[in-house]
């Protein structure tokens, strides 16, 4: 096996592996805060039962996004030294400020949220719990953007030659609002949200199904249904905005997406299919013929540009590609349909009493881990060959001093530490979930002496 | 020294680092001293003195290694890829130490606690070993291509200096640790503190003592600045003097004028490790003319500027909350219902 299939191997795992737990938080955080913000409002002992239990859930995702984050800070220099230096002028400033304006903000205030209870009065708690899930989004913001101009680098020049050409920063600002920073900012932030939204209506599915904690569970889910709607149908916006920004500037990944192989013809979206890469066509599949220029033109004859167009050496991998991304819209459908069955149950009244609607969403939460997984799984796969879009290819960005050999070591380390580390969150989130909110002794001032 | 850009981000890193040290040195440091503990309520209660604030702690860190691919993209990528495996087990060390301090508790068996007891245990010291070794290899200088990418093993970094500076870590945030403990305790458990912070100052001076003979004689260029400027020989002075000061404030129950102390001893040594290093980020042993400095290292200009408006307003932003964290938490601790 060779380096750069293992390195690429090392950081697809530990990155996906990290992507489980920041979603899960961001999206907690969002909810921690309308709970703190209807329990200072209505000071109802019920939403402190409620903000305490999800505080406690959102510790666990918290612990465990830190321990992996800290992999992915030093694996760019680790395993993607030539990188590094390529964009350490443009990138790392990003990474930088993440650190100082994020995680300070996140990390800090984490410990008034989760032990501050008896400490600090009510508003002060609150306030905490809106630094960490702004804390928690902000770094969401610096990380997507570092990302995005690797997808569409704007702002910069190159400096040097071969081995040794760097990019430097010529415009900061525009290297914030790369072409693509903002949509896949607003999308990547809603599959967050989805995420967190998703979490609490799966565990309060379960306890009516269950008949335990019932008016918890109703309250919670009253809190997570809205949200879980919105951001579904959002999804829909903002990631057609993203397609409309790949089309626009990584044509070969749109291509990869929808398998377009003519170089220049009226694109067909396609519902399902196997993408034939010999035959350069799809197989068995179901398309709907110029919808594809529909949505990206808003007209079904304007062509999109195919992968014909690009030399072989210049097309990213069209099987995965092709059905990661379709998965992902799927589901993406799937949770708009389930959530707004969801609110109809609600109006209709029959959403607490129907026990399959409950299951559903008891399994709905997997519908946004898989779609965020799937969606950057296609994003980053579709960059390929490059690893900076159209500046520098992926081989050429690895260390040039670690072997095959040390980075097969680490992959097999983390490959097993990362395993028992999934079963040990599964394990201590079920003992959590089936243990339940506890009974807190009733809060009704501020500060307890 | 004049001070351009380079040299400002050269410091501001070293600021970074050095925050890192003296906050989580001493969570490092309370990890290494946990198994002495005993009972279960005491290993609980030093887990939650740093509870509160460990990962805060470990930020410094995160933003220090992201200061430094900003501003110094080539010492980042030479040093993490050359010491590769070191910083993997260094990683693993830091993943332990995380997830036991929120595993630990959080289930009643025996078998459970003392596997996460261990655990964290063997991340806090492997951390901070690890750390010591790696400014030790810097010091020493480590061998590097005309290109400018690490010429050497694994094998390479583990010579005996660099050891012995990983050994002298360890000591040196172990008795930070006690200290610090000694702050956040009371009763029993901080008389049983007390009774191992004597021998931690005792294993640290030794360790000192060590760490600065074989400095002076193996490594004499990181004191050729001293020499040539014997003003600055007062850095050292600071730190003995603050070394001195640990007992003497430990046996008048001042524990944190003590930590003050140890804090001080930590900013001496790593400004003496500064000033045998400048201009150089990356000492090339045995061929200098490769090393890596704060000119050929770096950013261009515009990004050292950015950088530097980035920290203008980050870093006043970070002390507030830092401050005002301690603040909430400051103390004994004391378990209650939400503690780990
Ligand atoms: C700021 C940078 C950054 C960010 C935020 C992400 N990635 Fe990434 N990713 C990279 C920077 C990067 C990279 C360093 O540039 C890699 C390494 C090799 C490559 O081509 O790009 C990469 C590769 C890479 C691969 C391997 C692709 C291949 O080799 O074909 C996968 C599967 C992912 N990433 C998945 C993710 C996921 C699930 C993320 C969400 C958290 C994610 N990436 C965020
Ligand atoms: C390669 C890219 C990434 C790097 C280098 C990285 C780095 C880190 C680091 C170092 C931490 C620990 C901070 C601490 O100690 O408090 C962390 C945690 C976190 N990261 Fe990442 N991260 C990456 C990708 C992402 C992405 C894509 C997101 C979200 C969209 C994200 C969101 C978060 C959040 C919210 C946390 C706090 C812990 C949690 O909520 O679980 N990260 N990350
Ligand atoms: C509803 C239909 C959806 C459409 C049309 C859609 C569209 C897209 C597109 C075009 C991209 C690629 C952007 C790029 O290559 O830069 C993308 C990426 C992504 N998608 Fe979706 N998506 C949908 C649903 C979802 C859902 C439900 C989730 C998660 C809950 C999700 C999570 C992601 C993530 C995390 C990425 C990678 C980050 C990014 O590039 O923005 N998507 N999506």
């Amino acid at each position: 096996m060779d380096l750069l299939f293992l390195s690429r191997l090392q950081f697809g795992l530990t990155i996906a592996f990290h992507y489980i737990y920041p979603p899960m938080s961001i999206g907690l955080g969002l909810i921690l805060v309308v709970m703190e913000a209807l329990w200072l409002r209505t000071g109802r002992e019920l939403y402190h039962r409620m903000a305490h239990f999800w505080t406690k859930i959102f510790g666990l995702t918290f612990a465990l996004g830190v321990a992996t984050g800290i992999v992915m800070e030093f694996q760019f220099g680790t395993n993607w030294a030539a990188y590094s230096r390529f964009v350490g002028d443009v990138f790392g400033s990003a990474l930088a400020a993440e650190g100082i304006f994020a995680f300070f903000l996140e990390s800090g205030f984490l410990a008034v949220l989760l032990f501050g209870w008896d400490k600090v009065s009510r508003r002060t708690h609150f306030l905490a719990t809106c630094a960490v899930a702004f804390g928690a989004t902000f770094s969401a913001l610096w990380i997507v953007v570092a990302n995005s101009w690797q997808q569409t680098p704007a702002g910069f020049h190159i400096v040097g030659e071969g081995a040794s050409a760097r990019a430097e920063v010529t415009d900061f600002w525009a290297v914030v609002f790369n072409p693509s920073s903002m949509d896949r900012l607003s999308h990547v932030l809603c599959g967050a949200w989805q995420a967190g939204a998703f979490l609490v209506l799966s565990v309060s599915a379960y306890y009516l199904l269950r008949r335990r904690h019932e008016e918890f569970a109703r309250a919670s889910i009253k809190i997570a249904l809205p949200v879980a709607v919105l951001t579904s149908m959002l999804q829909l916006v903002t990631g057609h905005g993203s397609a409309i920004t790949v089309a626009k500037y990584q044509p070969a990944k749109l291509a990869a997406y929808e398998a377009h192989y003519p170089q220049s013809a009226p694109g067909t979206l396609w519902l399902f299919g196997l993408p034939d890469t010999e035959g350069e066509r799809v197989r068995f599949g179901l398309g709907l013929p110029g919808m594809l220029s529909f949505l990206i033109h808003g007209n079904t004859t304007t062509p999109v540009t195919g992968l014909r167009a690009f030399p072989p050496q210049d097309r990213p991998p069209v099987k995965v590609v092709f059905q990661s991304y379709h998965v992902m819209v799927v589901l993406g459908m799937a949770l708009i349909g389930i959530s707004l069955l969801g609110l109809l149950g609600w109006w209709r009244g029959f959403l607490f009493r129907s026990r399959w609607l409950l299951w559903a969403f008891v399994f709905a939460v997997l519908g946004p881990q898989f779609a965020n997984q799937l969606g950057w799984l296609s994003a980053e796969v579709g960059r390929q060959p490059w690893i900076v879009y159209g500046l520098l290819r992926t081989p050429d960005g690895l260390s040039r001093v670690v072997t095959a050999g040390m980075v097969l070591t680490s992959l097999i380390l983390f490959t097993l530490v990362y395993l028992l580390l999934l079963v040990l969150f599964l394990f201590l989130l079920d003992r959590k979930i089936k243990h339940g909110p506890d009974d807190l002794e009733p809060r009704t001032g501020g500060q307890r002496a | 020294m004049s001070l351009d850009l380079n040299t400002i981000w050269f410091l501001l890193v070293g600021v970074l680092f050095t925050g890192y040290a003296i906050l989580d040195g001493f969570d490092l440091g309370v990890g290494t001293l946990h198994l002495f503990s005993k009972t279960d309520t005491d290993r609980r209660t030093l887990i939650n003195a740093i509870g509160p604030v460990w990962d805060g702690n470990e930020v410094w860190l995160v933003t220090g290694g992201g200061a430094l691919f900003a501003a110094f993209p080539h010492v980042y990528a030479t040093v993490f890829s050359g010491f590769y495996l070191a910083m993997i087990l260094l990683l693993f060390a830091l993943i332990f130490r995380a997830v036991a301090i929120e595993f630990r508790s959080k289930q009643p068996m025996a078998w459970w606690r003392h596997a996460w007891d261990l655990s964290f245990f063997g991340g806090s010291t492997l951390g901070a070993l690890l750390i010591g070794v790696a400014l030790g290899n810097l010091a020493w200088g480590v061998p590097l291509r005309a290109d400018g990418e690490f010429a050497g093993s694994f094998w390479t970094l583990l010579k005996p200096y660099p050891l012995l500076t990983g050994i002298t870590t360890v000591a040196l945030f172990a008795m930070h640790g006690a200290i610090y403990l000694g702050l956040k305790t009371e009763g029993a458990l901080q008389e049983r503190i007390r009774g191992w912070t004597r021998p931690a100052i005792i294993v640290f001076v030794i360790c000192y003592a060590a760490t600065t003979v074989a400095t002076l004689l193996c490594v004499p260029h990181m004191t050729d600045r001293i020499r040539e400027q014997p003003a600055l020989f007062l850095v050292a002075l600071v730190g003995m003097l603050a070394i001195a000061n640990i007992p003497r404030e430990v046996h008048h129950g001042r524990d944190f004028r003590a930590f003050l102390s140890s804090a001080a001893v930590i900013v001496s040594l790593l400004a003496l490790f500064g000033l045998g290093m400048f201009p150089n980020l990356v000492y090339s042993n045995p061929q200098p003319a490769h090393s890596w400095n704060i000119h050929n290292a770096a950013s261009s200009p515009r990004t050292l500027r950015n950088m530097l408006i980035i920290a203008a307003i980050g870093v006043p932003l970070v002390v507030t909350y830092t401050v005002s964290i301690y603040w909430i938490f400051r103390g004994k601790v004391k378990l209650d219902a939400s503690s780990y």
